[in-house]
């Protein structure tokens, strides 16, 4: 990663570290709730972004993970994280193991369909079935606990052990992409039949790449039955696959930071469209500027929000600003 | 289970099948010709049981006409919605990555679901079928069945062969499949190539918005209505095979009799027991039921 | 001929589809330190064939021998990972990254080490090492940072061998290597092949005839699938039904 995207990552996380200072408790829920959708995007941007798996099912491990966590909380004590945690986390990536071993041998337009509808049936099981507590999901009554001091169910303790994951699998995802494992899902995306000519199964690598995805997506999931104490049906949606596709997408595909600003956008976007104060009565239908809203960002912003100040620059400059003779032996994954 | 009883569900399965066929050919067919994944095909056939429900009252007083006067006027609303849609919106997507596509046309979703919302409400209606077909035909002794689900059945296969015909035996279809395969060629062949495109594009959103309208009696109009059929048409390609029609059609119909059968014998697992079946087919055969074909 | 000097063999390989047979009882021995052109019309089959042998589509009859091994049912993969390398007509290469990222990764191949996933892949030295290697090889020396979807048609040909080599195999099927080249890159290229001729077991499918009659040590002609000659170059270049398929019916001016 080069000096300014780095500079913009240590600027970030640190507002991040020093939020809870200057926010009130409202300021502090909203973010949490963004990082943990920055997770949760940031699995995504592994499948897409690094991999180029076009995944429209990641809902369903975000839900495994939250849904795990409330159903493998007692119902009377506070949990330990250190054995919740990854419970959950397994849990999820085993879904997306038996999944992705199914998935991962379809591409283009039918891995798509396939995601989706196996993500579909996760939401008829806790839907439909006894186990997911129907419609009006299943509350967590206690929070898990971190050792016997750090309680997650105080929003400070929260947002900070957040922020931690955060920076952890921001961090992991960094080091991962770099390697030599991310450097061959580099090439399984820009082109699979060489990776294949020169000595690559990509079946494992890809099967590989949805796990972990998965994995990072139930750590997201975790998180969210963590912070809001319920959970139920609409965490398996398809238009929460959707909504987390639009994260990535808006902040830039093929960044680590894409995920983010991407996360940070939307959150933003629907907070501002549900607005009572802007919108009046229209606040209620507030899907329509989302909708009016992915539709343009696709089409007049392709590399999303990342992209911006290269295509500002295009535009003032010329082509010539940007084009470089160049390129860093890294496709610039970061 | 009597033989009756039986006979009635299987009935019911075939009908419920050959409507999603009908809904996943249209699907099949944008994506087929013009390499676009649109996911607002549910939000068409959501669309059609709008419009038979609120356009009923509108036609009955202009034209005097019924069920099948909002039928025609709907349709023709549809070809033109479709003419239209295409050239503003669609035609723009056909260059572009299937991400790209996937995410404009789930955008689209939203905003014809809000649009919806404003214009008609959220509520659940039902709508009557025509007086013509409200009866029952009498099976077995004690049985009967709704001539109007009969109807349904009809009017999909109906189309069904419709569509084979054009495609197969007219000189239009056979531009249409030389379009899909070489768009180059087509074109340099002196043939309107974005016609074309607009042409299918309006079948497809026809198709499926008269799917809707024919389905309301049956099914009633409900917001959820277009995400349910679209997910389950991508079951119906995910099983029977990427570009297959003979797949969609075997698979449809094996839709159709796991859901209705299921809905039975295992009320609660319902929901799920396609998503297995696809599971399963996926476990034994990888690309679906057949190859493209 | 001692047997172990042939490093690729294929005995009567058949593709058919449907009611057509691309491939017809095709065999064929590439020998180490040898080029081994596979020339014919279009249609003729010859990239069946190559497919065939790289393990990227299955024979409907026959075996393929890499190394004194069966590997019929091998997928592509683990052929090349056993010592058989592939050049594709149209560049398959990976444009956004560098010459240089390019053949490392195809290097990687040899030393996969997936769970090592904190480790930074530019640091591995068997991968960086073998890039160095093959870029230089292939004359792409003074290319290796630049992205490689912005090199010249030549230097993109000239990428794919490169790639081809970064797995040190054994046996290269290069098929069209030449195909679009001017003169000079022409040259160049049949210097490298011939460079490259000890040591490995090279089959060339090519349309330039003027190169496959300098280079080749045999010849395979093939029709309608079929092999119709396989010779030294001047036994072919005589043989009179070749002229008559192929050459034109002329005196064995190509």
């Amino acid at each position: 990663m080069d000096k300014p995207k780095l500079l913009f990552v240590a600027l970030a996380f640190g507002v991040l570290a020093l939020w809870p200072l200057v926010a009130g408790n409202y300021g502090i829920d909203l973010v949490t709730k963004i990082m943990i959708y920055a997770v949760f995007a940031l699995s995504l941007e592994l499948l897409v972004g690094g991999t180029g798996l076009v995944c429209f099912g990641q809902a369903a491990f975000f839900g495994v993970g939250a849904y795990a966590t409330v159903l493998l909380s007692p119902t009377d004590a506070a949990a330990s994280v250190l054995w919740l945690l990854p419970a959950c986390v397994l849990l999820a990536a085993l879904y997306a193991l038996a999944v992705g071993a199914l998935s991962v041998r379809t591409r283009g337009v039918y891995f798509i369909m396939v995601t989706l509808a196996f993500a579909q049936m996760a939401y008829y099981v806790v839907h439909d079935t006894p186990l997911g507590g129907g419609t009006d999901g299943i509350y967590l009554n206690a929070r898990p606990l971190l050792g016997s001091w750090l309680d997650l169910g105080k929003p400070l303790p929260l947002y900070c052990f957040t922020l931690a994951c955060l920076a952890g699998v921001f961090g992991g995802l960094a080091l991962l992409l770099r390697s030599r494992l991310g450097r061959a899902l580099a090439g399984i995306r820009v082109n699979e039949q060489r990776m294949r000519a020169t000595g690559f199964s990509t079946y494992p690598y890809k099967l590989a790449a949805f796990t972990v995805s998965g994995a990072i997506a139930g750590l997201a999931g975790f998180l969210f039955a963590v912070k809001d104490g319920l959970v139920n049906p609409e965490l398996m949606s398809w238009h929460l696959s959707g909504a987390v596709l639009i994260m990535i997408i808006l902040g830039g595909l093929g960044h680590l930071r894409g995920a983010l600003i991407g996360a940070f956008a939307f959150a933003l976007l629907q907070e501002l469209f549900k607005s009572e104060a802007i919108f009046g009565a229209f606040a209620k239908h507030w899907l329509l500027g989302l909708g009016l809203t992915i539709i343009a960002s696709v089409a007049l912003l392709p590399r999303g929000l990342v992209g911006v100040p290269a295509q500002l620059r295009e535009r003032l400059l010329g082509k010539r600003g940007t084009l470089r003779g160049t390129a860093r032996a890294g496709d610039g994954h970061e | 289970m009597t033989l009756a009883t039986f006979l009635i569900q299987c009935l019911n399965a075939l009908q419920y099948g050959l409507l999603l066929f009908l809904v996943a050919s249209g699907l099949t067919l944008i994506f087929g010709i013009m390499g676009v994944i649109n996911l607002a095909h549910g939000s068409f056939y959501m669309i059609g049981a709008y419009m038979a429900y609120a356009l009923a009252p509108f036609v009955g007083a202009t034209f005097g006409g019924g069920f099948f006067a909002t039928l025609a006027v709907g349709l023709l609303l549809a070809v033109l919605f479709g003419y239209l849609l295409e050239w503003a919106f669609f035609s723009f997507l056909y260059e572009r990555e299937h991400l790209q596509q996937v995410l404009m046309t789930y955008g689209l979703i939203l905003v014809f679901e809000e649009l919806r919302s404003l214009t008609v409400g959220d509520d659940v209606h039902g709508v009557a079928p025509p007086p013509l077909l409200a009866g029952t035909l009498p099976l077995g002794e004690l049985m009967t069945y709704p001539v109007y689900r009969l109807f349904i059945s009809g009017v999909c296969l109906a189309l069904a062969l419709g569509m084979y015909f054009v495609f197969t035996r007219t000189r239009l279809g056979m531009m249409i499949r030389a379009g899909s395969t070489n768009r180059e060629m087509v074109q340099s062949l002196g043939i309107d190539i974005k016609f074309l495109y607009r042409v299918v594009f309006a079948a497809g959103v026809a198709i499926a918005v008269l799917a809707g309208m024919v389905a309301a009696p049956v099914s009633s109009v409900y917001p959820g209505m277009g995400s349910t059929v679209l997910i389950i048409c991508f079951v119906v390609v995910v099983i029977g095979g990427i570009g297959s029609i003979r797949g969609a059609l075997l698979a449809s119909l094996l839709i159709g009799i796991v859901d209705t059968f299921g809905k039975v014998f295992l009320p609660q697992a319902a929901g799920v027991l396609v998503y297995v079946l696809m599971a399963l087919i996926l476990l034994w055969k990888p690309d679906g039921l057949f190859k493209a074909g | 001929m001692a047997t172990n000097n042939v490093l690729l063999r294929g005995r009567g390989i058949t593709r058919r589809w449907g009611g057509l047979v691309a491939v017809d009882r095709v065999s064929i021995e590439l020998e180490r330190g040898s080029v081994h052109a596979v020339i014919g019309t279009n249609g003729a089959g010859k990239s069946t064939l190559v497919n065939i042998l790289s393990g990227e589509l299955a024979a409907s009859a026959g075996q393929v021998e890499l190394l004194g091994k069966d590997v019929t049912a091998w997928p592509q993969p683990r052929r090349a990972r056993a010592g058989l390398g592939r050049s594709y007509q149209r560049s398959t290469i990976y444009p956004s990254f560098s010459v240089f990222e390019n053949c490392r990764l195809a290097a990687q191949a040899r030393t996969q080490k997936p769970w090592h996933w904190w480790q930074d892949a530019q640091r591995c030295s068997i991968s960086t090492a073998a890039a160095q290697v093959a870029t230089h090889r292939a004359g792409l020396a003074d290319l290796l940072d630049r992205p490689a979807g912005l090199l010249s048609h030549g230097e993109k040909r000239q990428l794919e061998i490169a790639m081809c080599l970064a797995t040190e195999p054994q046996v290269l099927l290069l098929d069209e290597p030449l195909a679009g080249m001017g003169a000079e890159e022409t040259e160049r290229m049949l210097a490298l092949l011939a460079d490259l001729r000890s040591g490995h077991a090279i089959l060339l499918v090519e349309h330039d005839m003027d190169a496959v009659f300098r280079i080749a040590d045999r010849i395979t002609v093939m029709v309608n699938g079929a092999v119709i000659a396989s010779d030294t170059p001047e036994a072919v270049r005589a043989n009179p039904e070749v002229q008559a398929a192929y050459l034109g019916g002329h005196d064995g001016e190509p």
